[in-house]
Order: structure tokens, then sequence, then C-alpha cells
């Protein structure tokens, strides 16, 4: 009631006041969707967890203590000890640091590579043929010897420009992203192919929308589904590649660990110390959740058809 | 269609040659050295001696050419000949793979087998999993298996199989005893028992690969489906009468197929490299463990020639899921 | 060490008395054996390949004039006897000896062995175009001549006082002639039915070869003991990974057999005690160490004269700094994390065969952070506000390099923890072990150009004469730009006192004397501060309890006696 009441004498300044911003509206349908807001909230205590955790949780994570190795939980190691004593609740977090960075990063890098590409393939048909065959041609590389001249040209000018641990890092986010963008341009590509032939794009054509504006608009919008599906599982695909490349040696510095190198090195435990391997698959398989949620109830609400329901 | 299948098709020749041009230069600048495996005990000398009798002492150019006759011509003549039992091999060098000093050919042809028992199949009961959880998850979105099948898929795929197949020889092998725990590659199947014994042995490595294949696929197939399922099309569909089941399954399943085709075709050229985890644990030496065993030991004859095929059956299934959209969806025209 | 090695000789020898008291036991009578080997064995000819795995699937296969036994003792195996200065089979001059092969001696295709086929094995290791692997057995022959059918004289090019390395140990065995006359240098690798099964005189011969995948063999007929070998077959499974390899032995029984288990020294002890199998170990030459570089690294010096001698190591060229370095370390506490029973800490770079291990450097066994610390005093390192030494403007600051390895890089955080603890900032680095071990000069990453201030890894030698070992540190064989960085002065160590103390050992032939002068050469190395010695590392495999007669051997290849392993009934 109070509202009507509010709105009755006519105020020429809401007349005229732009439209509301249209990510308020993708806002409102984003938190009715139950999935999405506790994926985001999970989402938000990883972050929470690796970036402000370490300032809670002071302890080192490289302090060796080998009088209390392998130890299960307790006040004095919440999540128990590894194999040198070292505790690893501050390895997971310090871990988390570093391979939640590498997976949002190199994830995003493919997927700006791979859409564009992948955009740019389907709609304009000159550059079709060239990327695509770009696409198998990166396919095709052996993913291990190229990161192994990525490292011996790379690493050393990287250390020297960045310092060890940015080096690296920049290193590897690189070469991920470069070695994992093709799926995502192929599947984009496919579904723009189908797409610049519907009537809605033909009808911005016919009515002279820039190619750009077409893009952006019309047809970016219609691929964001298998977009997000390929965001969430390059950031699983990124975290465990980073580890295979830190076990190979082509990634950081044994001393700076992470979740994909933690659980690598309690493989062998797997036994006699299952939690070494269980907390960090567990912190892996939650964020890829999460990000999953959030991809499912960003998708559903930047659908106008679905927003609003 | 017809003439762009033509083109394309020509066109793959000179892409797949280029391809393993950079390849091989590539792996030719890689820091890797053939000797670097041997033991400390072999001296230097001995060492250098060793490279310039696998002919690194000649130019990259050389040997690529070299490389290329031989498997264009001479490999595939000697596999068809091992075949068939004609008598066409050519006489001549063979591609020799520097780890064992014997034909790369021969190796892989012993090495197809299991790798198609394994990862094949792993990759078949992948996708026939992946189809029907993908479409009855769109389909009921937000329903109790949707819910059930999100977050299993996920799990499947950010787990690496190296722990389910770790545990899952600790469960059937250790514990139950009821799957071996190691392939045995010079098995062969002759009868029923036999095959009984196949069956069991590839077991536990199929099951970890399919469902770590169908996780992803899954997800590709839910939400191409969710977009068709609220387009304006269904709703005239299902207006006009049509039976649900006709809407769901012809109509909107296929317009949603471009996607999950996109990802099925770049997926099974990679079954021919392996799955190399997998393979690992379960002592399958595929293709897989070809491949990786021959980068640890820097021999790229091996790698390369993986490689070459590898990177023909990506430009031919590429090009048969670029011949599918077509099909898919009449509205593509490539001409 | 030694009482270690004296007790599995005792073991050794009551394993095998029940062996010869059982003459029931036949050729074939113990049935089939499974062997795994984590890594595949990827040729039958050890001659084209120089892998370890390769040498020993071949020793069951080819077999040498003379064996070392499990004590490091050279035993007699295609001839009756050693021939020594005493029996006149080597010459007082030192420059040739003469083998005398077992009458009646037949390979497994039943045609006689005889003298021409060990001249012809010389010739196909030193052929030219071949690559070879164990050139280095055969090298310093002027000839080898067939005195008769039977007789083989090695004739050398100078006074040779340890004539025992060509036909000697499992890396240089008698090939047939027949079989390889066709396969000469540069077609040796064409030969592929031959070097895939060779014709050989050991207990078995290959049935059915895959390369990298497995190996299955049958007795051999024409084996020169009529009731050996006892097993019919063998399976000889190759790839997967040490974990599986090692269950697949203690959990599943699947195999007999599994070689080099180099897994956490807890997981290992908690399978073993399932009791279905046990662990054999036996320690060798091999020896984990910390080379310390004698040369400045500096990535700001010019390319050619990074890592070379012009320029010394700022840090590490004192010798206060370098013993510092050592004490700081745990050696004890390294060995019982990394290796358990199956590793030794030592102060020593000759740790094997046990009479040449010295005993005058036991005194960095004990960790000694306080006299580490004095000597970094004395040096002029003086502790700065962070915890790390200062001295003239300069951090106290290593990079510390190795291969990418679990135990090594438990290795890397123990040791940087321990130097850290007076005073020393060590940055870490691992590399993939093909690049680290490669001989690639384009690559920086290699273990002989050594850009970095230490670095970490296990060497050894062959057989039991480390006369060769120890000549890698003389001068002049540092790797450097003039060699395209080849050469075995790993650290670039340089000292005349060492060089004129090996040239007399190299030319000295009384047993004792060479043991003496091997002991004086590895302290005044290790004494030096060199390198530092970690451990000593064992050999290590695992065998099924059902299967006697095991004898594991450091010396030769673990197979040596397959021949005699057998099955235990129940």
């Amino acid at each position: 009631m109070t509202e009507t009441a509010k709105a009755a004498p006519f105020s020429p300044d809401e007349a005229f006041r732009p439209p509301r911003n249209q990510w308020w509206d993708v806002w409102d349908q984003f938190k009715y969707h139950r999935g999405a807001l506790a994926g985001l909230a999970v989402f938000v205590a990883i972050i929470v967890f690796v970036t402000i955790g370490p300032l809670i949780w002071q302890v080192d994570p490289g302090a060796i203590n080998i009088r209390s190795r392998n130890q299960g939980m307790s006040m004095t190691y919440p999540l128990g000890t590894d194999q040198l004593g070292r505790d690893m609740l501050a390895r997971l977090m310090y871990g988390g640091r570093i391979s939640v960075a590498v997976g949002l990063v190199a994830m995003f890098l493919g997927l700006v590579i791979g859409t564009l590409i992948g955009v740019v393939a389907g709609y304009f048909k000159v550059f079709d043929s060239p990327l695509m065959r770009l696409t198998d041609l990166f396919l095709a590389l052996p993913l291990l010897p190229l990161l192994l001249i990525l490292v011996a040209l790379f690493r050393d000018p990287l250390e020297t420009m960045f310092g060890q641990a940015m080096g690296v890092f920049s290193l590897i986010v690189f070469a991920i992203a470069i070695t994992s963008w093709m799926q995502t341009a192929r599947i984009v590509r496919g579904d723009v192919l189908a797409l610049k032939e519907r009537e809605f794009v033909l009808a911005a054509r016919s009515i002279g929308t820039p190619s750009l504006r077409i893009n952006t608009r019309h047809v970016l919008p219609n691929v964001l589904s298998p977009i997000m599906v390929s965001a969430t599982l390059g950031i699983a695909t990124a975290i465990i590649t980073e580890s295979a490349l830190s076990f190979l040696g082509l990634g950081f510095p044994p001393d700076f660990p992470t979740w994909g190198r933690i659980l690598y090195d309690g493989r062998d435990w797997i036994e006699q110390y299952p939690s070494r391997v269980v907390w960090p698959g567990v912190l892996i398989s939650l964020t890829v959740l999460s990000v999953n949620y959030i991809g499912d109830g960003l998708r559903d609400a930047l659908d106008p058809r679905i927003r609003g329901r | 269609m017809l003439s762009y299948t033509l083109r394309r098709l020509a066109f793959a020749v000179p892409t797949v040659l280029i391809i393993s041009l950079i390849v091989f230069l590539m792996l030719d600048m890689a820091p890797g050295d053939p000797t670097g495996s041997l033991p400390l005990t072999i001296p230097l000398e001995v060492r250098e001696q060793i490279r310039q009798s696998l002919g690194l002492g000649e130019p990259v150019f050389v040997r690529y050419f070299k490389w290329l006759q031989m498997t264009v011509i001479t490999e595939p003549l000697h596999i068809l000949a091992g075949l068939t039992g004609w008598d066409i091999a050519p006489g001549g060098p063979r591609i020799l793979s520097w780890q064992t000093r014997s034909p790369v050919g021969d190796i892989l042809v012993q090495r197809v087998p299991q790798t198609l028992w394994v990862v094949g199949l792993g990759y078949l009961f992948g996708i026939l999993i992946a189809l029907p959880i993908g479409v009855i998850s769109a389909y009921r979105q937000y329903s109790w298996f949707d819910q059930v099948g999100t977050f299993v898929s996920m799990v499947g795929f950010s787990v690496p199989t190296f722990f389910t197949g770790i545990v899952f020889i600790l469960l059937f092998s250790v514990t139950l005893g009821w799957f071996p725990s190691m392939y045995d590659t010079t098995h062969v199947v002759r009868d029923w028992n036999s095959f009984l014994f196949q069956a069991k042995q590839i077991a536990m490595p199929v099951a970890v690969l399919a469902l770590y294949n169908a996780s992803q696929i899954s997800r590709f197939m839910r939400a191409s489906m969710l977009d068709n399922l609220n387009q304006d099309y269904v709703r005239t569909a299902r207006s006009k009468g049509m039976g649900e089941q006709t809407v769901v399954l012809v109509h909107v399943l296929r317009n949603s197929m471009i996607p999950v085709v996109t990802v099925i075709a770049i997926g099974i050229p990679t079954v021919f490299t392996g799955a190399i985890i997998t393979e690992q644990i379960f002592r399958v030496n595929g293709l897989g463990d070809a491949l990786i065993r021959a980068i640890y030991v820097s021999d790229w004859p091996m790698v390369q020639t993986i490689t070459f095929i590898f990177a023909i059956l990506i430009v031919l299934f590429n090009l048969i899921a670029d011949v599918l959209y077509g099909i898919l969806d009449p509205r593509i025209r490539y001409d | 060490m030694t009482t270690r090695t004296v007790l599995l000789g005792t073991a050794a020898a009551l394993v095998l008395a029940p062996a010869s008291a059982m003459a029931e036991r036949e050729r074939g009578s113990s049935g089939h054996l499974n062997i795994i080997y984590w890594q595949a064995v990827s040729t039958m000819n050890p001659y084209l390949s120089g892998g370890t795995k390769e040498m020993n699937a071949a020793s069951v296969v080819l077999e040498p004039l003379a064996r070392f036994d499990n004590l490091g003792e050279l035993t007699p195996w295609l001839v009756d006897e050693i021939p020594t200065l005493e029996n006149g089979g080597v010459a007082e001059d030192l420059k040739s000896i003469t083998w005398k092969l077992t009458e009646g001696l037949l390979w497994s295709d039943g045609t006689p062995v005889t003298s021409a086929d060990v001249v012809f094995s010389y010739e196909y290791c030193t052929h030219p175009e071949g690559g070879c692997s164990y050139r280095d057995r055969y090298a310093g022959i002027e000839q080898v001549e067939a005195v008769d059918d039977l007789t083989v004289t090695v004739h050398f090019e100078d006074v040779t006082p340890n004539p025992y390395l060509p036909f000697v140990g499992a890396g240089s065995v008698i090939i047939q002639r027949a079989q390889f006359q066709d396969c000469l240098g540069a077609r040796a690798p064409e030969c592929t039915d031959a070097n895939f099964a060779p014709i050989g005189t050991g207990p078995y011969v290959v049935s059915n070869f895959r390369p990298n995948d497995v190996i299955e063999f049958v007795a051999n007929e024409n084996y020169r003991v009529p009731t050996q070998p006892y097993f019919e077959t063998v399976t000889w499974a190759g790839g997967g990974d040490a974990m599986g390899a090692a269950r697949a032995v203690f959990q599943t029984g699947e195999m007999d057999y599994a070689w080099n288990l180099q897994l956490a020294p807890e997981v290992i002890e908690q399978m073993e005690a399932g009791g279905r199998g046990e662990l054999l170990v036996d320690f060798g030459p091999l020896m984990e160490r910390i080379e310390l570089n004698f040369t400045d690294p500096s990535p700001d010096l010019p390319d050619g004269e990074r890592g070379t001698r012009e320029h010394p190591h700022p840090i590490l060229s004192d010798i206060r700094v370098r013993e510092a370095l050592s004490r700081a370390i745990d050696r004890e506490l390294l060995t019982e994390i990394g290796f358990g029973p199956m590793g030794m800490a030592t102060c020593n770079f000759i740790v094997a065969p046990p009479a040449m291990a010295s005993p005058n450097n036991d005194n960095c066994l004990v960790q000694d952070i306080d006299r580490a610390n004095e000597l970094l005093d004395e040096a002029g390192w003086e502790r700065g506000a962070d915890g790390i030494r200062v001295k003239d403007g300069q951090r106290l600051e290593l990079l510390f390099q190795t291969s990418t390895n679990a135990v090594r890089q438990d290795f890397q955080a123990l040791i940087q923890a321990d130097w850290r603890e007076i005073g020393v900032d060590t940055r870490l680095r691992n590399i993939d072990a093909g690049v680290f071990f490669g001989s690639d000069p384009g690559s920086n990453d290699t273990y002989l150009k050594f850009f970095a201030d230490a670095q970490m890894y296990a060497s050894l030698f062959e057989g039991t004469d480390p006369t060769p070992h120890l000549e890698q540190r003389r001068c002049g064989r540092e790797p450097q730009p003039s060699t395209q960085w080849q050469g075995q002065n790993i650290n670039r160590y340089c000292n005349p006192e060492y060089d004129e103390l090996w040239a007399e050992l190299n030319r000295e032939a009384d047993p004792d004397r060479r043991q003496e002068l091997v002991i004086a050469l590895n302290d005044m190395f290790v004494q030096d501060y060199a390198h530092l010695p970690l451990v000593a590392r064992g050999r290590v495999s695992a065998a099924s309890t059902t299967v006697g007669g095991i004898v594991m051997n450091v010396w030769d290849s673990e197979h040596w006696n397959q021949a005699e392993w057998y099955r235990i009934e129940e």
C-alpha cells in the first residue's frame, strides 16, 4: 500500500530515469536459484579460507616437525600432518591460494581465447578454415614436450621479471590456457554456425546491425550455456593439470604446496592415511561444484525467457 | 555438402603434413636427451656415440623427410603385410624407436588391442551413460535425479582417475579378490571362459574411464538440452498436440546435439592416445603408456609417429563433426 | 654395512643349502614364475640399451664368462676358473688375460659355444658405427685373440691392473656369432628378431617378447645344469607403477617377484607385515649426495664463462661454508624418512665394496648446528635482520636443484629447513628427470651444466673397482663449454694432490695397496667437503614367500642365480 501511495504523485524525474541496469534483473533472478546461492556461499567460503584463513591460522606451511609426522586430527593439527610433520591445514590454505588462482585465471584465459576463436570462426566464413586448422594443430600437439620447451625458453626470463613464484605462475597459467582452449572454440563455433542462420540474427543483420554488436548482443548470450559448462570443467582440468605439471617438475618449486600436489603426494599413503588424499580432493571437488552451481544460476538468470518466470 | 566434404578432405592432407612438421621441429627443440634415462655408469663419450648411432647427427629437415617417407609409405605397408600375410613389405629402413630399437609400427600394432578394449570401451560406455543422464537431467531440471546426477558427475570429473583407480583396486582386488589388479596383455579371447576373464580384467579400468567420460559429456548434453527446451518451436510442437516423447527425443534432442557431437568428436581421437593414468594404474600398457614412456625417455620417433596418427584422427573426426552439423541442422551451410 | 652384507650372505647360504639337499627337484618341476618390473623392459640386447632393467632381463638368457657373486667376489660362469697371476691366466706384465671356456657348453639352439663367439662379442660392441652401451668395458684393448676353440686371450694396450672388465659381469655378455654376424655397427638395430630373442647360454629362452610390455620365457633345453632351471616358464611383466608392483606381491599375490620398489619406508613396511612377501635389500655403491658447485653459476656472467673455473664460486669456494653446510644436515633423519631400512647414512664418497669404504669420516653422521654456526661466523657471515647471514652486502642464498622424485623433494624440504637454521636461505628447484640427467648442451637444466649452487642426485659405478669413479674428480674432467659440457667432474673439483694420488692408484696392482689408496682418495675428497654424501642406498626388490633360492646381488644382475629359484611347496 505504501508503495502505491508513494508512486501516486507523478514525478518527472522518475519517468525519465534511465531504465534499471539489466544486471539487477539478473541478480534478482539469480538470488532465487537456491543451488546457485549455495554455490556462491561455498565459493566465497573457499576464497575466505585461502585468503583470510592463513591470517587467522598462522602456521608456516613449510615448517617441518619431524616428531609429529603422519598425525591424525587433533587440536594442534586440526587436519593432521604430512610425512614430514607439516601442518595440513596450513598447507591446504596456502595451496588453495595457488590452486584457486591457477584454476580461475587459466580457465578464464582459456575461455576467452576459445570463445573469441569460436565466435570469429563460426561467424566470419573467411576465418573459419584457418582458425579451425589452427585448432586442429593445437589439439594434436603433445602437451609434455610443449611444456618442456616453454619451461626451457621462458622460465628464467619470467623469473627474473616477476620473481620466482609469479614467474612460474604466469608460465603455468599461460601453458594451461593455450593447451585447453580448443574444445571451447570448437563447441562455440558449432553453436554459432547454427545460430547465425536463425531468424533473430538474420533480422538483426537485415536492419544493418554491425557484426560486433550482433555477436555481443545476440550470438554470445545464446552460446553461454556450453561456455559455462566449459568453464566449470576447465577449472577442474586446470587444477589437476597444474598438479601433474608440479609432479613432473615443470610446475611450482617443491616448497610451494598446491592442492593438486598435496593430492598426488598423498597417493601412496591412501591406505594408511586416507585423509591425506581426501581433504585436497574434497576441496577441489567443492570448488568445481560451487562454480558449477554458480554457472547454472547465471545461465538461468541471463536467459530472458526464464527470467521472471 | 558433398563438395564441401571433398574440399575439406583434400585440404586435410596439407594440414596433417604441416602439423607433423611443426611437431617434428618442436620435438627437435625440446630439451630432452634419449640417453638421459641411461644409468650414470655409462660414460659421456659412449652416450655421444649412441646419439650418433640414432641418426641425430643429421640436419633436422633431412631427418624429417626420412621420417615422413617411412611413416607414409614403409610403415603402413609393413603393417598391412603383417595383417594380411601379403608379401608387400618393402625393404629398407623402418622407423625405429630409439628406446627399443625396433620398428615403431610393430609396437603400435601390439598396443592397439588393449587400448581399444579398455579406453575404447570406456569411452563408448561413457557416451552411452551420459546421453540419457543428460537428457533426463535437463527434462527434469532440479529434480532429485538432476541433483544427484550433477553431484556425481562433478565429483567424477574433479576427482582424478588415479584416486578412483586405487580405491577400486583396494576394494575389488585386495579386499574382495574379484578382479585382477594387473591387466594381462597376452590374454587372447578364444571361448566363453576366456571372454569372462577378459571381461573381468577390463571391468575396473573401463568403469573408471566410463565414469570420467560420462561426467563430462552428460554436462554438455544437459546444458544444451536446457537451452532448447525453452525455445519457441518446442511450445509450437507441443501445442500442435505432438507427443511429449516425440518433442523431446526427436526435436529437442536433435537440435541439442551440436555441442555434444563436438565434444565426442574431439574425444574419440584421444582414445587412440590412450588414458595415461588409468593405463598406468591397471598396467594396461596401451598406446597411452607407449606415448608417455616415449616422452619420458625422449624417444622422439615414437612420439612423432603417435602424434602423426593422432593428428590424422583429429582432422578426420573434426571433419565428420562438421558434416554432422549440416545433417543435424540443415540451415548450416558451408558453401 | 658390513654386518648387513654378512648377514645376507649367511641367509643366502642357508637358503641355498636346502636347494642342493633336495635332489629330487628337477628342471621345470616348480611350474610358472611371475615377475613384475614396473619399468618395462625395452629390449633383450643389453649392448643396445644400457638400462639396468634390460641388463637384468637379458641376464637369464645371455651370460658373461665370469660374474660377481652376492659378496662381490668373482665367480667363474662359462669358464672353469678365474684367470689370475698365480695360475698363469694373467700375464706377468699385466698386459693380457687368457680365459678357457668350459668344455661342452651349448647355445640354446644346440650348437657349441666357441672362442669365436667371444671374439665376436668384442667386435660387436666395439664396432665404430654401433652405439654399444657397454663399450667402456672394452676400452684399452689391443686385440681379442681366439687361441683355440675354447681359449681366448685379451691383449691390452697398456698395463692393466684390473683385467676383469671385458666379458665379466651382466653388462658384457657373450652373444652368438651365428645369430648376430649380420648385425654389426649401424645395422645392429635392424636385427629386431635377434635383439628381442637372442640365443644364449642361460637357463631361459625367450618365447614371446613385446617391447615395453611383457616377456615370456621357457626353460632352455640345453642348459648346462641338467636339473635346472626349476621354473619351467616365466612371465616377466612390465609397466604400471612401483606401488602397483608392490601391491601385486604383498597384497594380491598375483606376482612372485617385483623389482626396484622405491616407496616410502613406512608404506612398504606395512605391506610386508601382511606376510605374503618379503623385502630383499642389499647395499652396493649407489649413493645419494649433494654436489656443491666450485664455480659461479650466476646468470649475469657471459655465456661461455658461466659455470666455468674462470669464476670461482663467490660463497662455496670457502671450505668453512662447505663444512658448515655438511654439519647442518641430519643424515640419520634423512635416511629414516626417505629410505628406512633401504638406506644407510654415510659420509663417504666410495661406500662399497665394504673393504673400500673408509672408516675415517663418521663424524658427519651427527648433526652439529653449533659447529656449523661457528664455522659460518668464522668465515665472516653475520646474521641479518631476517635471520639470513650476510657478508659484504651479499646474502647467503643458494639455489638447490634436483630431479623430480617424491623422496628427493622431501629431502629438499628437510635440508632447506636444516640450512635455514644456520642462516642459509635456500631456493628449491626440481627438474624433470629426463631433462636433468640428459646431456643436451642446449638445455640449462642438466646436472652436467650445474647452473645452480647445489644439486642432489645418486651415482654409482659398475663392478667392484672404484678407480674409474675416482678418476671423474680429476682436474680438467669438468664439464665446460669447450667439451660441449661433457665431463663427469660435476662439481668442478680441482686438487693436484688428488690427481697425483689417483695416478698412483691407476698404476698399482697390489690389492692391499690399492685399497689404501682408494680410502686415501676418498678421505681427501670428502674432508675437503667437495661434495656432501648423504645416504648409501640399497637395491630393493620384493619376493613372494612361496619362492625360494633367491639371493640378492648388487654387484651383478639380481637374477644371476634365477636357475636355482624354486617354488616352496606348502
